[in-house]
């Protein structure tokens, strides 16, 4: 228990992650030191995680405005027009510290705030994805080499071995074998931990995607996206007004879990005592936020409630204040009203408790009984706890004696705001190493063509997303495996949403802005093969530890990709997170930027999936590009590939060199394509290139083949099957449509090119005629179906 | 003819049953909350999927306990349809209305994938507008759908034909031993659903109810809500003629 009543020093202020500058601050805001619990206060509402402190400036220059924009950023979650007088509200959130230190509860508890958020606006969840990112699960090709570098030393004397290890270690892809291990064990524990809150409380988990490298080993990242669709005149927001209007706590008691796990946790790096850090990561009851949503949703149907804000980060703390503070008013409270699961709880404790499943409202003076009569219908506690005042300030009462009192404004949004230094790095360390060497005629296609299916990054993910129940609620229409997005049907509606997130850390370690704006790209190229037009999208910014320069380098580097990709694009950003000091013992995530973006089919009925249908089907490659790569690049670029990570062991050069204009042009073209019901699949070529795409078109389907030839082209074989460049899809059509496809691609700008038939049973794929990859396709699905499933197991 | 879906506190497939019924076979259906013991005027009752209480303990072992399950028992001594999915179905066995007991699933994972199950007899009000045999493609998603029962009480489903649906593979092979690909959760005798003696109350854990437009990826549960559409017209039928 915390002694409230001992005096705030500047060291205390220091143990709370507050600067002196910023202790200062405080001083300066209250004209006195601060008491123990107004600091607590401001400790987590001025943490990076809660202030944005040193990315609000950057913030600022991603475009947040668009035709169907309805609420940008600052609100708990984003929302845009969908017609029919609905909205979607949608946010993408981390929760990469807990889900480390606690892979259930943590990922867990993820996705029970982002639900919250996105209820709390009145908006029914209808769907969850989940970007994943772990260290390798399987001993990798660089490890391979670090293996034998550490054999060669062998038994000699024991400290040269030690240094050939760290040497290997610094080489960016060491990881151990009880690395290997414990890796297996988080992704287990976070995929249990998502399912176990998902399915409980009766949202379906339709997508997202999941991506191995080293730099994720001591810090997994888990970003969980949800949709909510709600009526347009029906939103409700979190700003307290009305003098006098009852102040209603509703939900879970309050406990002393997760107290200062957004300040201490989520906004500072991993040491050594992480581990530590555990009683910091709340414990989550899906059953319990269930009861919340129904409640909540019902009681917002009395027209009772004037404001409403989940307590997540910062609980009892930001919620009050937020809500305060965005209505321009201020809040009182007694905390011997609140409802404690606890006994002997200090002001500066319930302040601060991460419990959850809980949220703060305002409701109509005289309307009281109707909300309580709604809660307690659902059995959850609700309790009058303080009222909406004047003053403009969070006035903490314990038993009638205040315990704090501070401006709402000033801790809400008078967190010192930082111009972190910028440097960009000397020379990129990855963009230094060997490239892959090309042309290599020894190459055996037919065997790296299997090994690239059974890797983890491109392994079918169906072991993973077969525990999450994805049907729920019976909206969705393409869930997981089954299309580049994921769809959801709006009953009662035509309509259809399209959803997908996705991110290239590797690419953005090797040039963040490029990165970024293939993560913005790739997202709204899927939500396009789906037959939806992207129309806004969500990100998650994670990254390492923003007082470094080279880290604040690669986060405005991406700002700006996401910025420049996100106009062109049309799909503004309507929220998200930014997550800052993801590093263990001081070494950084690859800079990895998640986008989510919302797609809009007016049409249910166009949605396509990315399996080929029938036999006979023509398969045809757009191409946005349309001009043939720079050879001078090429190796470059291929240096960066799935291919060359899994089969090289090189992860280095630079990302394919981007094109948003033919990006937009793709997308306009398989938008039009789906609406005209010209084509039957699509699928756009991403990680292992044109031969992993059309594979994977086979997997997906009801046993079909393919078999494709590639046209000569002056790029060496393995570039021409497994080069990764944007702005391409393959698509298959009827051969009566092949005519209409060609007639929209060519008003579209995009190249079209026949590329193979639909074949029954077997996969082929010729170079000019020569054949280079085969086999059946029960046979390369194996491999593709089970491996992500027997690497997991093996050491669980 | 009236449906009635329960809802209890974590129910969450309560709204996509009426959905099932309301929209999408226009029948007129209603929810019944836990706490109401007024089954007049109802015709058959659905328990639906979800967590019913949180599920603490174990499934369904709260569930039985509440209000409403007293008045589900009677209305089945009256002979009322009732029909328990997933969740609904493992309330059913903890209540004692059908025999035998739900365990984890073999392989301890929560799993959510299209099934087959085989039309095992059609000798039900739940699968008389089926074939016998009838393939039916419909989705599972459940941690605990393991059927268990012993021997005695395994022999004693065959005599009478208790058991209503089997897993089994997509053309209709039986399921062999640990054969997941058929038999998803390992239940005994591949059993995915059974009635009891009077056959007027019978659980499933694949969801029917999910199953009932092809855009969703099948309609093949509409079997299930149709034999008990059909059940019922006979049913006012008969007690017109008399």
């Amino acid at each position: 228990m915390i002694d409230t009543e001992i005096k705030v020093t500047p060291q205390i202020a220091a143990e709370h992650g507050l600067s002196a500058d910023e202790y200062a601050r405080t001083q300066k805001i209250l004209g006195r030191d601060p008491n123990l619990t107004e600091l607590g206060i401001f400790s987590v509402m001025w943490s990076e995680h809660c202030s944005y402190k040193s990315s609000r400036i950057h913030l600022r220059k991603l475009p947040t405005r668009g035709k169907h924009v309805v609420q940008g950023p600052g609100e708990n979650a984003g929302v845009v027009d969908i017609g029919d007088g609905l909205v979607a509200v949608f946010k993408i959130e981390s929760h990469n510290h807990p889900s480390f230190v606690e892979p259930f509860q943590g990922a867990a508890t993820g996705v029970g705030g982002i639900l919250r958020d996105i209820f709390t606006m009145g908006a029914r969840p209808i769907a969850v994805l989940d970007s994943l990112r772990f260290g390798p699960i399987v001993p990798e090709k660089a490890q391979e080499k670090s293996r034998s570098l550490a054999a060669s030393v062998g038994r000699g004397d024991r400290g040269e071995y030690k240094t050939a290890v760290d040497s290997a270690r610094d080489d960016e892809g060491f990881v151990s074998l009880e690395e290997i291990e414990r890796n297996r064990r988080i992704l287990d524990g976070v995929v249990r931990g998502i399912g176990f809150y998902g399915n409980c409380f009766g949202v379906p988990t339709v997508g997202g995607e999941v991506m191995f490298e080293p730099c994720y080993t001591n810090n997994p990242l888990v970003n969980a996206l949800a949709l909510g669709i709600a009526r347009k005149d029906e939103l409700f927001f979190a700003r307290a007004s009305g003098v006098g209007n009852p102040v209603i706590y509703v939900g879970a008691k309050t406990g002393r879990d997760g107290i200062h796990g957004a300040s201490l946790l989520a906004s500072a790096e991993f040491s050594e005592e992480s581990q530590q850090k555990r009683p910091n990561v709340q414990v989550g009851d899906p059953f319990m936020e269930k009861l919340l949503l129904e409640a909540c949703l019902e009681a917002m149907r009395t027209g009772a409630i004037v404001a409403i804000q989940d307590m997540g980060a910062a609980g009892l703390t930001s919620s009050s204040s937020e809500m305060a503070s965005r209505g321009g008013a201020g809040i009182e409270i007694d905390l011997a009203r609140v409802p404690q699961r606890e006994t002997g709880m200090t002001p500066y404790e319930i302040m601060l408790s991460e419990s959850q499943e809980r949220m703060l409202l305002v409701a109509e003076r005289g309307r009281e009984r109707e909300v309580f009569d709604v809660f307690y219908k659902w059995g959850l506690d609700a309790m009058e706890i303080g009222r909406v005042t004047d003053d403009g300030k969070l006035r903490v009462l314990n038993h009638g004696r205040v315990a704090a009192e501070i401006p709402a404004h000033a801790i809400a949004e008078e967190a010192p705001r930082y111009e972190r230094p910028i440097a960009k790095l000397a020379k990129n360390p990855a963009a230094e190493l060997p490239l892959v060497t090309l042309a290599d005629e020894g190459a055996d296609l037919n065997a790296n063509f299997r090994k690239l299916l059974a890797s983890p990054a491109i392994a079918s993910k169906n072991w993973i997303t077969e525990q999450y129940d994805s049907m729920v609620r019976t909206n969705t229409r393409v869930g997981p495996g089954g299309g580049d997005a994921a769809v959801l049907r709006l009953k009662e509606t035509k309509f259809a949403i399209a959803l997908s997130t996705d991110g290239n850390g590797r690419w953005c370690h090797l040039a963040p802005k490029v990165g970024a704006m293939h993560a913005v790209a790739e997202a709204a190229r899927n939500v396009a093969c789906s037959g939806a037009r992207p129309i806004a999208a969500t990100n998650c910014l994670n990254f390492g530890n923003p007082e470094k320069p080279e880290v604040m380098w690669q986060f405005t580097e991406s700002i700006d990709g996401i910025s420049e990709a996100c106009r062109t694009l049309e799909t503004p950003i309507t929220g998200g997170n930014v997550s800052f000091y993801n590093e263990t013992l001081g070494k950084p995530i690859y800079p990895t930027p998640i986008l989510g973006v919302l797609g809009l089919m007016e049409d249910a009925e166009c949605a396509i999936g990315s399996a080929f249908r029938n036999e006979g089907d023509a398969i045809l490659l757009l191409d946005g590009l349309r001009q043939s790569l720079r050879d001078d690049h090429l190796q470059r670029e291929f240096s960066s590939s799935e291919y060359a990570r899994t089969i090289h062991g090189v992860a280095a050069g630079e990302p394919p060199a981007i094109d948003l204009t033919a990006e937009k042009k793709l997308i306009d073209c398989l938008v039009r394509l789906a609406a005209e019901h010209a084509i039957l699949s699509a699928h756009d070529v991403s990680d292992g290139g044109i031969a992993v795409t059309v594979a994977e078109c086979c997997f997906d389907s009801s046993g079909v083949g393919a078999d494709v030839n590639l046209p000569l082209t002056n790029v060496p074989a393995e570039v021409a099957l497994f080069g990764e460049r944007g702005a391409r899809a393959v698509v298959s059509t009827a051969a009566a449509l092949l005519a209409r496809v060609e007639h929209l691609a060519a008003e579209c700008g995009v190249e079209v090119q026949r590329i193979g038939t639909v074949h029954r049973r077997d996969f082929r794929i010729q170079l000019n005629g020569t054949s280079v990859v085969q086999g059946s396709v029960a046979s390369l699905r194996r491999i593709w179906a089970d491996s992500l499933g027997e690497a997991i197991e093996k050491s669980l | 003819m009236k449906f009635g879906v329960v809802q209890f506190p974590g129910s969450n497939c309560d709204d996509d049953a009426l959905h099932a019924i309301g929209a999408v076979i226009r029948q007129p259906v209603e929810f019944i909350w836990h706490e109401s013991q007024q089954m007049s005027g109802f015709d058959a009752i659905l328990l639906p999927g979800g967590f019913s209480y949180g599920d603490y303990l174990r499934t369904g072992a709260i569930a039985r306990f509440s209000p409403v399950m007293k008045a589900v028992s009677k209305f089945a001594r009256g002979g009322g349809l009732v029909l328990g999915v997933c969740n609904g179905f493992q309330i059913l066995l903890e209540a004692g209305l059908l025999p035998g007991a739900m365990l984890r699933n073999q392989r301890l994972r929560f799993l959510c994938r299209q099934v087959h199950i085989r039309v095992e007899t059609t000798d039900t009000p739940f699968t008389c507008a089926a074939r016998k045999g009838q393939i039916l493609q419909m989705p599972i998603a459940h941690m605990e759908g393991n059927y268990f029962c012993d021997a005695a009480a395994l022999a004693e489903l065959e005599r009478n034909n208790q058991i209503v649906f089997r897993y089994v593979h997509a053309d209709g092979r039986e399921a062999g031993p640990n054969d997941f690909d058929a038999n998803p959760n390992g239940a005994l005798a591949g059993i995915a659903g059974v009635c009891n003696r009077e056959r007027n109350v019978a659980g499933l854990m694949p969801h029917p109810e999910r199953a009932v437009e092809s855009a969703l990826g099948s309609s093949d549960g509409l079997v299930i809500l149709n034999s008990m559409v059909e059940t019922l017209s006979r049913r006012t039928a008969e007690r017109v003629s008399a």
